[in-house]
């Protein structure tokens, strides 16, 4: 189920350290609009996978192509595992630095979209005054997904949103990402261990096993999937408490 | 279809607007500068049938030029959107709708008075958590003393490998040179009045008594004691330091003291090691520079200094080393959260423990004047 033209079109990746290769000719396409979300050992090389994808590590060899509505950085949001938010700026200078670095425009109207974005994600205009030390985990993942959403990107990539997160928190966070998804209507790409967040946000799902892509497709196929790193993810004991608990 | 964004009144319907092209971030500036434009004029629709793209800024500025109307009955009102783009209008409606309270300024009169008061509080406060950390060390050191075994050799000897070993090559340049250039302007100088002779002693007293040790001291600061903040900083950014204290471990007795030991040790060393390069410096010079043999510079030497210059200089050492390591692990205690105050604690370790070491080698001075040494 690979409808519409794909956002990012990777081709035969190979990323490695010295003697070890972690992303091994890997293919996968992520269609324009949809929620993806990654799957993969710890270590196994989602995060690997990801800053490639960024460009914050250099590839062996294959393509990665990106469509032309997000063929430019500015075009591209990110939101790190740790929030990476810049710790001698506030919370709202966080959000203005990408607007600030790329526009000239009045700094009442900086606090006006900072504010905007502040509140879109969930957080009032008096939060933004707060440094990010000073911010509880959630908020920081919030302030840095108000951060990565500040030049409204095409694409945004998401690295692990929910992990540190109690599933109140990551519940709310998840319901956030999909209304923003659906007013904003931009790609997502996900790295995940949350199997609530990819039942509940997801449109379709892809499994790293061994440097590749073992399982890609709905959530449902690829839990029908019997590569056997798939089948152990999804059908281990923890996946099977989670389905009990929505039967 | 243009890129470019427009606004456009139509001359017949003067209350309508018709803005047109990309309302994005892309075009921000422009953007700004069009609503700017339509200002304080009354609104009461807005066409935007005409707009090809929309993202959260374009909207959150078309929400802003509804809002602007506040003194007319009827609300401003957005026709001819498009399912998608009357979402995200819908999604930027109530953002920012609660007034924010933005502080005043301050009174510059005031707030310089006010950053006095408070560096001068601040001056107490350190001198508490001095003597804080010195009790801390004290007290862990007390503790070693009694139960030898919890003694930290392996992390004190290593400290001591990178505060003193590390630490030889340039300490010994640097007096070097220092013990140089003295030489050279004293000759310079006592050459008018055929002085020269006495260069030895000004080397030899000085050097001895007061540079070899007091360069060294500033160099150990400014080499070891910033790293022994930035270290200890780092831990406690990343709770390191909580971590121990949970395990039931003292911080003070696991971390600072070792290093501040290995300081103690490594200071008067170092200090011997560069009072014999400045001496060395100083009889190269006598000798390439002044003309003096080295058997007269040594033999002078051996008359103008005695071991009390030494002892007055190697005296100080370990004291100002324990000052330089109380002063690193006080700051880098003192890190909180963020990047910048790393920067400022180990900024602020150099610098006080500088002026520390100044300070405590001129009361030593005082001191041994009164008991004439």
């Amino acid at each position: 189920m690979t409808a519409g033209p794909s956002a990012i079109h990777i081709s035969d990746l190979v990323v490695g350290f010295g003697e070890h290769t972690v992303i091994d000719h890997l293919n996968l396409d992520v269609c324009e609009g949809e929620i993806l979300g990654l799957v993969g050992a710890s270590g196994g090389g989602k995060s690997v996978l990801m800053r490639t994808l960024v460009g914050l590590l250099p590839k062996r060899s294959g393509q990665i192509e990106f469509a032309a509505t997000a063929a430019t950085g500015r075009r591209r949001g990110i939101l790190f595992q740790q929030g990476a938010l810049f710790s001698a700026l506030t919370a709202r200078q966080n959000i203005q630095f990408p607007l600030r670095e790329s526009a000239r425009i009045s700094p009442s109207l900086l606090d006006e979209i900072a504010n905007a974005k502040l509140e879109m994600v969930g957080l009032t205009a008096e939060d933004g005054d707060k440094f990010p030390s000073e911010l509880s985990g959630g908020m920081t993942k919030r302030v840095a997904l108000a951060r990565a959403l500040a030049l409204d990107p095409a694409l945004l990539f998401l690295d692990e949103p929910t992990s540190g997160l109690d599933p109140i928190a990551a519940g709310e966070f998840d319901s956030l990402i999909r209304t923003l998804h659906g007013t904003l209507r931009f790609t997502v790409f996900m790295v995940t261990h949350d199997l609530n967040s990819l039942q509940a946000v997801c449109n379709r799902v892809a499994a790293l096993a061994d440097g590749r892509i073992a399982a890609v497709g709905p959530l449902a196929s690829v839990m029908a999937s019997d590569h056997p790193w798939v089948r152990a993810y999804f059908h281990g004991a923890r996946a099977q408490m989670l389905r009990l608990d929505q039967k | 279809m243009t890129d470019i964004p427009e606004l456009t009144m139509s001359a017949d319907d003067p209350h309508t607007l018709h803005p047109s092209g990309p309302w994005t971030v892309a075009n921000i500036e422009r953007l700004e500068q069009l609503c700017q434009r339509v200002r304080g004029s009354r609104i009461g629709s807005i066409d935007l049938s005409r707009v090809t793209a929309l993202d959260t800024i374009g909207a959150w500025l078309f929400e802003k030029l509804a809002r602007t109307d506040r003194n007319s009955s009827s609300e401003t009102e957005f026709v001819g959107a498009t399912v998608s783009l009357g979402n995200l209008l819908k999604q930027i409606r109530p953002l920012n709708r609660r007034a924010t309270t933005s502080p005043k300024p301050e009174n510059p009169v005031v707030s310089w008075l006010e950053a006095i008061g408070r560096g001068s509080g601040e001056v107490i406060s350190d001198s508490v958590a001095f003597l804080d950390m010195f009790g801390a060390v004290s007290a862990a050191l007390l503790g070693v003393i009694r139960r030898p075994r919890s003694f930290r050799l392996t992390s004190t000897v290593y400290q001591l490998g990178r505060v003193g070993l590390q630490a030889i090559p340039i300490m010994v340049l640097i007096t070097f040179l220092i013990g140089a250039i003295i030489a050279q302007q004293g000759i310079f100088h006592f050459r008018r009045f055929g002085a020269e002779s006495y260069v030895v002693d000004m080397v030899g007293i000085l050097v001895l008594r007061e540079i070899g040790v007091l360069i060294v001291a500033i160099m150990v600061a400014g080499r070891s004691g910033s790293a022994y903040t930035a270290e200890i900083g780092a831990m406690k950014m990343r709770e390191e330091i909580d971590a121990l204290t949970t395990m039931g471990l003292d911080p003070v007795a696991v971390l600072i003291l070792p290093r501040i030991l290995a300081l103690v040790i490594a200071l008067p060393i170092l200090a011997f090691l560069g009072s014999l390069a400045a001496l060395y410096g100083g009889g190269l010079v006598a000798w390439l520079y002044g003309g003096m043999s080295p058997a007269i510079f040594i033999a002078r030497l051996h008359e103008a200094v005695s071991v009390t210059h030494f002892e007055v200089g190697i005296i100080k050492a370990p004291f100002m080393a324990l000052v330089i390591g109380l002063v690193a692990a006080c700051e880098g205690l003192r890190v909180r959260g963020s990047a910048e105050s790393l920067g400022q604690q180990t900024t602020a370790s150099v610098v006080k423990s500088i002026f520390l070491v100044i300070v405590l080698d001129g009361l030593f001075a005082v001191f041994f004047a009164s008991i004439g040494m």
